[in-house]
């Protein structure tokens, strides 16, 4: 779950990590409020969208008449699809150099991974491989003094600055543990006359880690189908065709929707409805799908954990009770598939056991509509 | 041969009582799996399919030395579980759950890495070395014995190659899935060195997906050092970049981790990569016919 900045600055204050003085506003009202408190301001679009610095959702203001009309044209503007509830307004810092500083999880190392670098401010992935420093930490033994003194050997940084990094890399090593952060990223940590200030913070909570976390609120930038999919535990992505497609199994689902395009066909959305052997959960993804008015229905079961008569008897319930009037092709093998192939026929609908015949029929089906 | 784990490899179930533990450990013990104990605190005394539950970890491996174990414990108790089992003296690790927080994965790895034990996953179908021994939740009926190490991200698209093998009349040594999380603990090239010095390995499927850089990583170790031919099936062609594709680490951010970089390192490193899960069984022959 991304965090909005302002969220993700109450953390790093609550981590002792500097950030500008600031007031969260719901109104262009109350922004101009806040800049007669705070004198020259930046005034924030909080969406969670990246690049939001080069759309316009970043301005800054001499005056509160000035932030009053810099945050209502925020308020009114669109960000990716979104608009922003909220908008911060900041106490302009008074930058001499941007860094980059960030904690995220180095996958090959399995371990969490430290990045600095000198040149901040810009797109991380525009910082060349060695202006960056790289340091994986080992969780047991955790980010000590001596680390941060060879990351500042290696940026070539000594006397306060190094000093300024002693103190700030562990506050955001432990933020990042404690808080079950994926990322949390500064950029850029500024620096300044009063020392290093977090100027944008980006924090990303672990998902799996959420129930640790209940102070956190809830953030669902999403839309309504992602946000129902997400309620129900199915892992739901739109996409722009007209082939609605289901399977068992991430890896298999994204091979579904690859050999969907091979035939010439597009997916309306990637749906991996997991394993088990509930009949519910089939039953909430088909009606989830069938909310998307697609013209064909695509579904490929290879049942290990997953059970084929589950979900013969999961389609058979749903298109008597919901009305399944468009067409099926259905993909039925493993465990119980005879029984499943049976309820099928029952309903009268034709299975294929190989995924290649299902899919070019599904592509077929669309081309008939 | 085989790699990791064969029919001598006495195996614990943690988490044996429990819906998908006494499932499992029957359906391992039908494939031929040693398994010699279960594990569920306070359910000590029972028994699973004839199998002896204990409390913990130490008590069932006092009674009988076990060499693996395999987890079947809700995400918010996994690392809890894992570290006993390290503890114990565990030398081979199956994570099954889905979900353990990434933190936690990372605290279980770091003790791994000091315990010198193998963690597969987390969120993996485990491991099987065909007619020998399975640790994990695979259908039994598509692991038959033959010439070619598989090594998969995914689980159900595993399965699927895996059969189309075996209706091919072509069977496998060891099956090992890494596990569709961001940090697991084992990666593709620790599987393909294994298979490399294996002797009866005499061709490997590696199945990929996109995200992260385990595909451009193990092209790399193909290129460097392996002699045996690779074959490689590659999803999530159509994915578009910045959507998660169920799997955590199979997202494409800030450019990286494509489905065109894969197939062009994996080219480059010589493995064929086939562009349908139908066509792996004719690239497997082309290679391992007649040698």
């Amino acid at each position: 779950m991304k965090l909005y900045e302002y969220l993700g600055k109450d953390l790093f204050d609550r981590y002792d990590i500097p950030v500008p003085e600031g007031r969260v506003v719901e109104n262009p009202e109350q922004a101009a409020e806040a800049a007669s408190e705070l004198g020259e301001v930046v005034v924030k679009s909080q969406v969670l969208t990246g690049k939001r610095g080069k759309a316009g959702g970043i301005s800054f203001a001499s005056s509160p008449e000035e932030a009053r009309l810099a945050a209502e044209k925020i308020f009114n503007m669109e960000l990716g699809g979104f608009t922003a509830d909220k908008v911060l307004v900041e106490k302009k810092v008074q930058i001499e150099q941007e860094l980059y500083l960030a904690l995220t999880v180095d996958g090959t190392a399995q371990r969490p991974v430290v990045l600095v670098s000198l040149d901040g401010g810009m797109d991380v992935e525009d910082v060349p491989e060695d202006r960056m420093i790289r340091w994986p930490v080992d969780v047991t033994v955790g980010l000590q003094p001596f680390m941060v003194r060879e990351i500042c050997r290696k940026l070539g940084v000594e006397g306060n600055l190094q000093k300024e990094f002693i103190k700030l890399l562990p506050r955001l090593y432990k933020l990042f543990r404690e808080m079950d952060a994926e990322l949390a990223e500064i950029n850029p940590l500024a620096l300044t006359s009063q020392g290093l200030i977090a100027a944008d913070a980006k924090v990303t909570i672990d998902d799996d880690a959420l129930y640790r976390h209940p102070q956190l609120p809830r953030i669902k930038e999403k839309t309504a189908l992602e946000l129902k999919a997400e309620e129900l535990d199915l892992a739901y992505v739109e996409l722009e065709g007209d082939i609605a497609v289901m399977a068992n199994g991430a890896g298999i689902t994204m091979a579904t929707l690859d050999m969907v395009q091979h035939y010439g066909g597009a997916p309306a959305n990637f749906l991996d409805f997991g394993g088990g052997a509930d009949v519910e959960k089939p039953s909430q993804a088909l009606e989830l799908l069938l909310g998307t008015n697609p013209r064909v229905l695509l579904i490929n079961i290879f049942g290990g954990i997953t059970r084929c008569d589950v979900v013969a008897e999961a389609f058979a319930r749903v298109r008597e009770s919901k009305g399944i009037d468009l067409p099926v092709s259905f993909r039925l093998v493993g465990t119980n598939e005879s029984e499943g192939r049976t309820i099928l026929e029952k309903a009268g609908i034709k299975s294929f056991t190989s995924m290649d015949e299902a899919v070019s029929h599904a592509v077929k089906l669309l081309d008939a509509s | 041969m085989s790699i990791y784990i064969n029919d001598k490899t006495r195996v614990l179930v943690q988490g044996m009582t429990g819906n998908q533990g006494s499932f499992h450990t029957g359906q391992m013990l039908a494939y031929g799996t040693r398994i010699v104990g279960g594990v569920s605190p306070g359910k000590g005394g029972q028994s699973v399919e004839g199998v002896p539950v204990y409390n913990t970890v130490f008590e069932a491996v006092e009674k009988e030395p076990a060499d693996a174990s395999i987890l079947f414990i809700p995400a918010p108790f996994a690392k809890d579980a894992a570290l006993e089992a390290l503890a114990a003296g565990i030398k081979i690790l199956v994570l099954i759950p889905e979900h353990i927080p990434l933190q936690d994965a990372m605290d279980i790895m770091a003790q791994a890495r000091q315990n010198n034990a193998v963690v597969v996953g987390p969120n993996t179908f485990g491991l099987v070395s065909s007619g020998a021994s399975k640790i994990g939740i695979m259908p039994n009926q598509y692991f038959i014995p033959g010439p070619v190490g598989v090594v998969s991200r995914s689980g159900t698209l595993c399965y699927e190659i895996v059969g189309h093998l075996t209706e091919n009349g072509v069977g496998t040594t060891t099956v090992v899935g890494l596990g569709g999380d961001r940090v697991v603990g084992l990666h593709f090239i620790d599987v393909l060195e294994e298979f490399e010095k294996d002797s009866d390995t005499r061709a490997v499927v590696l199945v990929g997906e996109i995200g992260g850089s385990a595909e451009e990583e193990a092209a790399a170790f193909i290129k460097s050092s392996m002699s045996k031919p690779v074959i490689a099936y590659l999803a999530g062609k159509s994915a578009p970049p910045g959507k998660r594709m169920g799997h955590a680490g199979a997202i494409i951010e800030r450019g990286r981790g494509t489905f065109e970089s894969k197939v062009e390192a994996l080219t480059e490193a010589g493995v064929k990569v086939a562009d349908l899960p139908t066509k792996v069984p004719a690239l497997v022959k082309e290679v391992t016919d007649g040698k």
